[in-house]
């Protein structure tokens, strides 16, 4: 092995980078020790020293002394400074001049802007009767996903409908957080040493013996605050891989066994593993015994599922099924990686629960090496609940939940359901939805299932705001106010998903940009003054009270406190003070600080949960204090009762197929109309979702979105290496350039997702070419599974033929924008013109 | 003399040691300093298991541009390529050190200027 990190720490000269200092001069430069987190940028925060010169920022290497990337940066981050001085980056607040769509707008002052915003809330939702529950507040991912943009819903605007946009299912992440939490009451996540400042090097810490890499890409995706590198340092050291994924991935060229299972069909393979590994006792014993429930009524139910039954479903032969499981079950130290894939199918949420029980029934939970229980750092968890805090607790009743739209489904997630705000922008039921506020995030053109359903329903919203570094596609095509935001580089601002607490420094300034947390207070301020006057006055006082308090409430006269209830989870919790455990560490000095954070601490800090192993024994995970796990029972729940009984979810999981994926099975003529599944969404090194666009050096290296097709589908369709083909179904047509991959299943293609093109034209219709080449224009809103939960945007079928001079016109942009959509017979809470069912269960309804 | 190590069967065609080394020298669009090649991905007929299966390797390769970084060199500083590698597959230092780092037990490639 090559590898070695004491090695690696010993050859740092420190004195070289500037080891315990904040910031210095050199060579003309300020230079800053700092952290980047977004925009642009991901789920992740690597260390960074940021060199400025006259207030701009020039250069930007990693940090080698942070211990979460070890210096190690992706060339996103690399070309961060293309990102920030982009030439034609929103300098000043807007205000729509010429029709939607037509790219026309006026410089106007943030005063402005803000009155705007307030008059209309005042005149035409609080006078006319309609309550604040009529905005809608939209965010995307990364920086914004649970503290700033729901915050900002809640507390400014007032309202309790915040979340994604046309995205069915709560499809990324929700799903895995709250299938978890059934059983197990917290998160696991892979042991790849990142809870330890001293990581590789930590003495109690051990690399898995094998690691299942599952629906995911983590060197591309980096998803959920989780670096995918740390996973090569594991196999540089020895992990073994399963690679569970219907492409070949690094990973699967690299794996012991690879299982390129249906699109669609990984809970036949989790339920398989479990009837090998109950079957043929390969369980550990010991920790099921001492902690965990139902062991015996799981195994009755598994044993139905044999791998010759998943074989049927998967695609997989038996013997691979069995081999792998053994692998897994043997290996002293195993540990799942799993994706995004786990949220985009229909069965999702026992997916996730029954992965998360072959990690139990292995003992794999909170040893070294294996998956690891974390929280966010300090406790500090100013997520979903934080709109139900300082939202008007009658405001907050009126809230759009899932037994709006999927009756018998039970709202357990804090975002505001998908399909119920779809409804209610479609059909006014149950009230009319007057204003859409979108902030971080690119709405249609990225996550939005059926985006031309999407577009339908927002294009004559009667007022939108949309507050972003970039002028977007969702922006000139819907913008009353355009509100520009500071990037990464500009921002003072904080955050946690599991470990350390790491500050956003800023260290450059954009015209009148704002940060979100600046537009926080700004906002604020103007809609909500007394509150924010004594909550928080200023910047400092916000950066501040995330740290001390994470934005809980307490109330002096009551002498009540209550706290979020987690990052995800809906609800709040009565607590008996209100304080994070950072304050708990340096409040008594007063250094509960954003300024202490950055130039004492370098930025970062570490907490002791997420470095600590066998918490259930030591009584860290229960609010009582007792060893167990945080669920009714105090055990891990291998059938959760309880929780998926009061979600309204059968405990005992069974396998569903999406409607789409059925058809194409049983329906030959179907089938033979759109042979293909169309898989999309994976993510390049390049680009983090619609971001990074702009910047020339990331489209040199991809230049155009690229579907991948096997030789077979190419010589089938008449298709070239190179050659821009159409991706179409029966809900619209996107185009893309088909790269010839001869490693892709005949039966698959494989698209991106969010592109456009920010050197295009702007205006509608083109609107960047947001519509031409985007893949959701096949995909559907409102099929869902249990709990409202998961949709199969993952999975369409599709068929595929060649861009000619014949077909190319109407382009997508002109019949979304111009000619009523590729449909114009939507019923709401359906998905598709060929059934009225949105589940393919008994009765075809949620 | 000095070298670089490429520890190339952990290499992930990430580019970041290409986006880390065109931005310190400055080059224009389609000049690189270090510039990854891509073997695979194919299959061998006949394999006895997944990982004898599959070739699909990447191998960054200097160009004449890469001076190894001398200004960061002098200065105690890392090359670029080697300080941003996400895949920890770089190393650089005296050749001699380099060739005593190589253990046989993953294909490695050693560059010098």
């Amino acid at each position: 092995m090559l590898f070695n990190y004491q090695e690696f720490l010993d050859g740092i000269d420190r004195k070289a980078y500037h080891e315990g200092e904040w910031q210095w001069e050199e060579d003309g430069y300020t230079v800053t020790r700092t952290y980047t987190y977004s925009a642009p940028g991901c789920h992740d925060s690597c260390g960074v020293l940021m060199y400025v010169k006259d207030g701009k920022l020039e250069k930007i290497e990693g940090d080698p002394l942070d211990p979460c990337a070890n210096g190690r940066l992706c060339m996103r981050c690399l070309n961060l400074v293309e990102a920030v001085n982009y030439e034609k980056r929103p300098k000043y607040p807007l205000k729509r001049v010429g029709k939607r769509g037509e790219n026309k707008w006026e410089r106007i002052s943030w005063e402005e802007a803000l009155d705007t915003i307030a008059d209309f809330i005042h005149n035409e939702i609080d006078a006319k009767g309609f309550g604040r529950e009529s905005i809608f507040v939209n965010h995307g991912t990364g920086r914004n996903i649970s503290s700033w943009v729901p915050f900002l819903g809640g507390a400014c605007l007032g309202t309790p409908n915040i979340g994604a946009i046309g995205f069915s299912g709560y499809s990324c992440y929700l799903p895995r957080t709250c299938g978890t939490a059934a059983g197990i009451g917290d998160f696991p996540i892979v042991d790849a040493s990142e809870g330890h400042e001293d990581r590789y090097n930590n003495p109690e810490w051990k690399n898995p013996d094998v690691v299942v890499v599952w629906g995911s890409e983590p060197l591309k995706s980096n998803a959920d605050g989780y670096l995918g590198h740390w996973l090569n340092v594991c196999v540089q050291m020895g992990t073994e891989v399963i690679s569970i994924d219907p492409q070949l991935t690094w990973w699967g060229a690299r794996a012991a066994y690879w299982l390129n299972l249906r699109p669609g069909t990984d809970l036949a393979v989790a339920l398989a593993w479990l009837n090998v590994i109950t079957t043929e006792e390969l369980q550990d014993k010991e920790f099921i015994e001492y902690w965990c429930a139902y062991y015996d009524e799981l195994k009755d139910h598994v044993a139905q599922f044999t791998p010759e039954w998943a074989s049927e479903i998967t695609g997989l032969s038996p013997e691979l099924i069995a081999e792998s499981a053994r692998f897994y079950a043997n290996a002293e130290r195993g540990a799942i990686h799993w994706g995004l894939a786990f949220d985009t199918q229909v069965d999702s949420i026992q997916l996730c629960q029954t992965v998360s029980n072959l990690m139990s029934v292995c003992g794999n939970i909170d040893k070294p090496g294996t998956n690891l229980l974390v929280r966010n750092g300090f406790e500090i968890n100013p997520g979903y609940a934080t709109a139900q805090l300082y939202c008007d607790p009658d405001t907050f009743a009126k809230k759009l939940t899932v037994d709006l739209v999927h009756p018998g489904c039970v709202q357990f997630i804090g975002m505001a359901d998908c399909d119920a705000v779809n409804r209610a922008f479609e059909t006014g039921e149950p009230y009319p939805m007057k204003m859409y506020w979108a902030q971080g995030t690119n709405g249609y053109v990225c996550s939005s299932t059926a985006a031309p359903r999407v577009y339908k329903m927002l294009e004559n919203v009667e007022f939108c705001v949309v507050a972003d570094p970039y002028m977007t596609p969702l922006a000139v095509a819907l913008a009353d106010i355009f509100l520009p935001l500071k990037t990464t580089a500009e921002r003072d601002s904080m955050r946690v998903w599991w470990t350390p607490l790491r500050a956003m420094k800023a260290v450059s300034e954009w015209y009148e940009a704002k940060s979100d947390e600046e537009l926080i207070i700004a906002l604020g301020h103007k809609l909500n003054p007394e509150l924010f006057q004594k909550r928080w006055p200023n910047l400092e006082a916000l950066l501040n009270d995330y740290l001390v308090r994470g934005f809980n409430i307490y109330d002096p006269e009551t002498g009540k406190s209550f706290k979020s209830a987690g990052r995800s989870k809906a609800g709040m919790v009565e607590v008996d003070d209100v304080y994070t455990d950072y304050w708990r560490r340096r409040g008594a000095d007063g250094n509960c600080t954003f300024d202490y954070l950055v130039k004492e601490q370098c930025c970062y800090e570490y907490d002791d949960f997420c470095a600590t192993y066998y918490k259930y024994e030591k009584g860290l995970l229960r609010a009582d204090g007792q060893p167990g796990f945080s669920t009714p029972s105090g055990r891990i729940e291998l059938v959760p009762f309880a929780t998926f009984g009061a979600w309204g979810i059968p405990p005992l999981a069974e396998h569903v197929k999406s409607l789409s994926i059925k058809r194409h099975l049983e329906d030959e003529a179907f089938r033979s109309e759109y042979p293909y599944i169309c898989i999309n969404g994976s993510r390049s090194y390049e680009f983090f979702h619609s971001e990074n666009r702009q910047q020339k050096t990331m489209r040199e290296f991809h230049p155009w979105p690229i579907v991948r097709i096997s030789p077979q589908a190419a010589a089938d369709n008449g298709i070239e290496e190179g050659q821009w083909i159409w991706l179409e179904n029966t809900e619209g047509r996107c185009k893309q350039k088909a790269h010839i991959d001869p490693m892709l299943d005949p039966h698959y293609v494989h698209a991106e997702h969010a592109w456009w093109f920010p050197e295009q034209e702007p205006a509608a219709p083109h609107l960047y070419g947001s519509f031409d080449c985007n893949i959701n224009n096949l995909t559907t809103s409102y099929e869902t599974g249990f709990g409202g939960i998961g949709n199969p945007l993952k999975a369409p079928v599709c068929k595929i033929y060649p861009v000619t001079p014949e077909n190319e016109e109407p382009s997508p942009g002109k019949v979304v924008t111009q000619m009523g959509g590729f449909r114009n017979d939507y019923v709401a809470g359906e998905p598709y013109a060929w059934t009225h069912d949105n589940t393919t269960r008994e009765g075809g309804r949620f | 003399m000095k070298g670089i190590l490429i520890n190339y069967e952990y290499c992930t065609g990430c580019h970041s040691c290409e986006v880390a080394c065109k931005k310190h020298l400055d080059l224009p669009e389609g000049e690189f300093g270090i510039k990854l090649t891509e073997t695979g991905p194919f299959e061998y007929s006949g394999a006895e298991n997944n990982k004898e299966r599959w070739e699909w390797t990447w191998l960054p390769v200097m160009t004449k541009a890469c001076d190894m970084c001398e200004d960061r060199v002098a200065k105690g500083k890392m090359p670029m390529c080697v300080q941003h590698c996400q895949a920890w597959c770089m190393y650089y230092g005296e050749v001699e050190d380099l060739a005593r780092k190589m253990d046989g037990s993953s294909r490695c490639a050693l560059f010098t200027r």
